[in-house]
């Protein structure tokens, strides 16, 4: 009897051992896989720190002035270096597409998910699939080409316009809202549908009164990554917003916005000039405004309810 | 199909028919459920006693693939065969599920989804069913004070007699209760029991269970299913200490099951 619990035991130390030889080698490799991505993530912030804040340390422009000015003048006599048309236009921009992507990509999610499970998404989810693929050169090709002129039938401007560059970045957001509603909205488990139907509701109240409500937090978040797409998109929007350097008095008029002109002016200025330097100094803005729409998320997963 | 119904009865099966898809579920079923008892459904696993409760107020039809035939009078009316206003049904046949299903909501929110979406929008008048509700299932005491907090705060017999709560503040008639305990420790079992020898006075109760202890505790009368068909229904008392049928017997002593 003894014998035989003690080489048990013997196997079972044993095949623990062999068992932690695996266990360490993969440990090394998925930590160094780890220490790579916060080495490049860390390294790439304090770059972007660094040459961001140079403008301001170095040639002098004042912050205040940067964020606020509407004078965007770099190459002038007496250059002026006001960035918040840019700021503005790319707040704009991403604020409005999220006001049209939201309601629809949540639309989409429940109608997929509550009103027709079985066909609604088998159609919707390729679509947006899709929809993921279409490179943004695309994306921006196609509103350059049929928006744009649209625009300009029916406004008086020329075509290139905030609106335009509204409408192609709430295309290309409505695949991540939509998503991410959806997997949401699947997750809810069944036992709350049961219980509100089983209490007389009809489908509109479950959904409008326990299901939506039930996930918000996760709709939320749905919209602020969409948002945060939205904001570092460059190419689409650089292609049909107009890059003009005053504020817009209206949907219809040419805007611009931080990472349109990064992308506009990064080429034709030399490394270390002020000009440089102030573009930096906007794609540290875009990276700050990246991190709150990060740190929204965090603060929104923290609360959800189920 | 004419049934004939006892005046006292709260629900009379006809030859209830049940089928997914392909497989019969519940076959011929027909029995009455008498109003201001304790019905209990017994009987094993995938016998159909879950899919039979869900018959009643007619959240089997929530099921893709699902076919019935035959009738269950309910109120002067063939659930089965009749378009049934599913609204007013559930108001009346309100239903307790396995496990304590409050919505991720506050405590007063819960208790008030169901008079609101009735049409109740007076916030006195809510405030009055929600006490009287909370009252009923003796979670007053304990929640009066933290009514705006979120109902999954509350433990489990307490999550599970807020549901009950939330069910009887839509003034309902019956209530059916799919193994209301089998999710919950001894304790809040015995005042889920408890609360339901109470609340049989004013309303007619169904609860499937599979602890026979429980049906012969608190039932009024037991019906045994087995195989989708019900093999006897007679009062609790008599089905446990003398039951008429074979199968009977050799489930309620532990032969099988």
């Amino acid at each position: 009897m003894e014998s035989v619990a003690s080489t048990a035991k013997d196997r079972l130390i044993k095949s623990t051992k062999r068992k932690n030889h695996g266990e360490s080698s993969g440990k090394v490799i998925v930590t160094l896989a780890a220490l790579i991505i916060i080495a490049a993530t860390l390294s790439m912030t304090i770059f972007l720190s660094i040459k961001g804040m140079q403008a301001f340390i170095i040639n002098g422009v004042n912050p205040i002035e940067f964020l606020t000015s509407t004078e965007w003048n770099p190459t002038g006599e007496n250059p002026e270096f006001g960035a918040f048309p840019f700021i503005f236009g790319s707040l704009a921009v991403t604020l409005m597409a999220a006001l049209i992507a939201g309601p629809l990509g949540i639309g989409g999610a429940i109608f997929m998910t509550e009103i027709a499970p079985s066909w609604g998404r088998k159609i919707l989810q390729p679509i947006i699939e899709l929809l993921v693929g279409i490179p943004s050169v695309v994306y921006g090709f196609i509103a350059l080409t049929i928006i744009v002129p649209f625009i300009r039938d029916y406004s008086s401007g020329t075509g290139y316009s905030l609106l335009a560059g509204i409408i192609v970045l709430a295309v290309m957001i409505l695949p991540t809202i939509t998503t991410i509603s959806t997997d949401a909205i699947a997750a809810i488990p069944n036992h709350l549908r049961d219980g509100s139907y089983a209490l007389g509701a009809t489908r509109w109240q479950t959904i409008w009164k326990v299901l939506l409500p039930s996930v918000m937090p996760s709709l939320w978040t749905a919209i602020i990554l969409g948002m945060a797409r939205a904001f570092g998109e460059a190419l689409a929007v650089q292609m049909v917003i107009g890059n003009v350097r005053d504020l817009p008095g209206s949907i219809f008029d040419p805007s611009a916005t931080l990472t349109s002109i990064i992308t506009l002016n990064m080429g034709h200025t030399t490394y270390g000039s002020i000009e440089n330097n102030t573009l930096w100094s906007m794609g540290l803005i875009l990276l700050l405004i990246s991190l709150l729409f990060i740190l929204i998320i965090r603060f929104l997963s923290a609360r959800r309810k189920i | 199909m004419t049934l004939v119904v006892q005046k006292k009865a709260a629900f009379a099966m006809e030859e209830l028919n049940l089928w997914y898809e392909r497989f019969h579920a519940l076959k011929d079923i027909s029995f009455q459920i008498n109003k201001n008892e304790v019905t209990a459904i017994i009987g094993p696993s995938g016998c159909g006693k879950s899919t039979f409760i869900k018959t009643l107020n007619l959240m089997a039809l929530r099921i893709p693939g699902v076919k019935m035939t035959g009738g269950i009078l309910f109120e002067n009316q063939n659930l089965v065969t009749d378009k049934t206003d599913l609204v007013h049904l559930r108001k009346k046949v309100g239903m307790i599920f396995q496990k304590g299903n409050p919505f991720p909501q506050s405590i007063y929110d819960n208790v008030a989804y169901g008079p609101r979406i009735h049409g109740i929008k007076k916030r006195c008048q809510l405030d009055e069913i929600v006490e009287e509700a909370l009252k009923r299932v003796a979670l007053w005491q304990e929640v009066k004070d933290r009514l705006k907090r979120n109902a999954f705060d509350l433990s489990g017999g307490q999550q599970q007699r807020l549901c009950i709560a939330r069910a009887i503040a839509t003034k309902p008639t019956c209530l059916l209760l799919d193994e209301p305990t089998s999710a919950l420790d001894p304790v809040s079992t015995k005042s889920i029991e408890e609360l339901v020898t109470e609340l049989k006075e004013n309303y007619t109760i169904v609860m499937v269970t599979h602890n026979m202890q429980q049906a012969a505790r608190i039932s009024d009368k037991t019906a045994f299913f087995l195989n989708g068909e019900v093999v006897e229904v007679n009062t609790t008392n008599k089905l446990f200490s003398n039951p008429e049928q074979k199968e009977t017997e050799d489930y309620i002593t532990g032969r099988f099951g």
